[in-house]
């Protein structure tokens, strides 16, 4: 166990040098991710106008404005860019070959290789999130209870966890189809609406608010912005982060098994 | 114990087989005809603890596919194969410990970063003693003489410098079988000597086992005394590097030296007239009548010197390449349905 964690220290470490290698690319592009928080501002300040209604299923405008900066955040978590699209590359040039003939576990390294990402990722934005959140905090109603905050922090770990377990396995279904491009523009489209990202899910009528709850793409941005909101509560609270847990569980599996079929279709077709 | 024991190996794969033009990839969407092909018909081999051998062949004929499936990358249609005791394709980590697989084309170092960094990693993921590790790093880097070049990212690296950083990764575990698949492709003169005599050295040293592939001939006779032909999935000849031109080339070069301005005319009579840059000559004669022609010239012609040398060894390969795919298309067009059989499927 020792020798293990020892090797996953050095994956880790070596993930976030090379991480660190193309500073400026990095930089300007977890700096751009910011924009859209402007536009978004704007854009539901001009709905409640226009409305002329100050509430839409018990979102204020202030609270939606809240809602999308803390969807922002829990993107921040479970977003996972070029994680399918660089599994599909390593299966279709063979270089996914070095994970069957060294002792090192795809998913293990590929998992550390992505807190490296996000790791890195935080440190650079960590700044500017504080002063997006520092200069609108009068759309918050204010800290939650300690209770609600650790469920929230929990949420958003498990959401990384999730939408890394999700989109590995996408990236996995190379083994078959060899390109997966296709295939990830119809999921992002998926997440994009139902994760909550677009839109607090709470505005979704019947029959595609019990059909969301049944996804498992709302525990990817709604579920934690709507725990720190007070939108979900007490038991219902809990429940969620179950079903998240249980999410992501589901999705380990899968992305385990799809990989030994993964490997044991590629040995039988070659590359 | 043999370290490499193969019995009856054999890989085939299904080919998509697209017909030409636009017609035919609209319907190839909902309807396609698939060809069988064998990668790998059927081959026995051993290989002892501590040999170095080369698999020679021509593209396509089995060479690569033969290592991945002895690396476990993929797994046979039929047969079996134990390497140090474990069927590789069930990919036991004990066995993926043992071995290292060395792709001239293929890269298995952080691109952006340096080859150190490789290094360290591959000291964790193949559990290598911190003092071992230290110790066979400093040696590999020094007898490769690339120890300047550990803090540089790999993207900067020549391709030469590149291919001893791939190998020293590979032996950093100390395998005790090395596959490498063309090792040299692509190298100048210089690098490919340099990797050469570091692969003839290490190999002694350490007397490990050591399957190689390559197209340079000159990888081959310096380094293997044992040397496996593979054409078309089928081992041809499994003998030593000289055995090739005996077996496979009825022919000798004669090449005459005539006295001043003596240069005869009717040469062809002794043989095939090769090339004649007066006062020389060059002829192609059967290996059965050379003793007899070289009499009857010296008989016949005022000779200054001659010498009788085997044919160059590149050309006798490719004289028995072109001899083995003839011999194979014949036995295909004999038994087409084992060989090669065209399957549908929607």
């Amino acid at each position: 166990m020792h020798a293990r964690v020892a090797t996953w220290w050095t994956i880790l470490k070596i993930c976030v040098e090379e991480r660190l290698v193309y500073r400026g690319d990095f930089a300007l592009g977890t700096l751009m991710r910011f924009l859209p928080i402007v536009t978004q501002i704007f854009l539901w300040s001009a709905v409640f106008v226009a409305a002329e209604t100050k509430g839409i299923k018990g979102y204020s405008s202030t609270d939606v404005i809240a809602y999308y900066l803390l969807t922002m955040l829990a993107r921040a978590f479970s977003s996972m860019p070029g994680l399918a699209t660089g599994i599909a590359r390593q299966v279709r040039e063979g270089e996914i070959k070095k994970f069957m003939i060294q002792p090192i576990d795809l998913v293990s390294y590929l998992l550390l290789a992505r807190i490296a990402h996000k790791l890195v990722y935080y440190l650079v934005a960590a700044g500017p999130f504080a002063l997006v959140y520092y200069l609108c905090r009068s759309y918050f109603p204010g800290w939650p209870t300690p209770e609600v905050f650790v469920v929230f922090v929990c949420s958003l770990v498990l959401s990384f966890m999730l939408g890394f377990f999700l989109e590995a396995s996408m990236g996995l279904i190379a083994f078959w189809f060899l390109e997966v491009t296709s295939l990830l523009f119809v999921y992002m489209l998926f997440t994009f609406f139902f994760s909550g990202h677009m839109f607090p899910l709470d505005f979704l009528p019947e029959p595609w608010s019990t059909i969301v709850d049944f996804m498992p793409f709302k525990y990817m941005a709604y579920f934690p912005a709507a725990v720190f909101l007070g939108k979900v509560e007490g038991p219902e609270m809990w429940q969620g982060l179950a079903i998240q847990t249980g999410w992501v569980l589901l999705f380990i599996v899968v992305c385990r098994r799809m990989m030994h079929a993964g490997y044991a279709r590629y040995s039988g077709y070659g590359g | 114990m043999s370290a490499i024991e193969i019995r009856g190996l054999r890989k085939s794969y299904r080919v998509y087989q697209k017909k030409e033009g636009l017609w035919a990839s609209l319907t190839g969407l909902f309807h396609r005809e698939y060809r069988e092909v064998d990668a790998v018909r059927g081959i026995d081999l051993d290989v002892e603890q501590g040999e170095f051998v080369a698999f020679l062949g021509p593209n396509g004929a089995g060479k690569t596919t033969t290592l991945k499936l002895l690396s476990g990358v993929i797994s046979p249609t039929v047969g079996q194969a134990r390497v140090l005791g474990h069927v590789p394709w069930e990919r036991e980590n004990s066995y993926r410990r043992k071995f290292a697989l060395v792709m001239g084309q293929k890269n298995q170092l952080w691109w952006d970063l340096p080859a150190q960094e490789s290094f360290r990693l591959h000291q964790k993921i193949y559990r290598i003693d911190p003092t071992e590790f230290d110790r066979t790093r400093d040696e590999l880097v020094d007898l490769l003489e690339v120890r300047h070049l550990l803090g540089q990212p790999v993207r900067e690296l020549s391709l030469g410098e590149r291919m001893k950083m791939e190998l020293t990764a590979a032996l950093l575990h100390s395998p005790d079988v090395l596959f490498l698949d063309e090792p040299t492709i692509g190298l100048d003169v210089i690098a490919q000597h340099n990797i050469q005599k570091f692969l003839k050295h290490y190999q002694q040293q350490r007397k490990i086992t050591i399957l190689l592939t390559s197209h340079y001939m000159k990888d081959v006779a310096a380094l293997c005394k044992r040397v496996v032909i593979i054409a078309h999935g089928d081992i041809m000849y499994d003998g030593s590097l000289a055995g090739i031109v005996d077996r496979f080339s009825g022919h000798k070069e004669l090449t005459l030296q005539f006295a001043d301005d003596r240069m005869p005319s009717d040469l062809a009579r002794y043989g095939e007239v090769l090339e004649i840059v007066e006062p020389k000559a060059r002829l192609r004669v059967e290996r059965g009548s050379i003793a007899e022609v070289l009499s009857a010239v010296l008989a016949n012609h005022s000779v200054e010197d001659v010498s009788v040398e085997d044919p160059p060894l590149e050309e006798v390969i490719a004289e028995m390449f072109a001899l083995t795919a003839d011999q194979s298309r014949e036995s295909r067009d004999a038994n087409r349905q084992p060989a090669q059989s065209v399957t549908q499927s929607s």
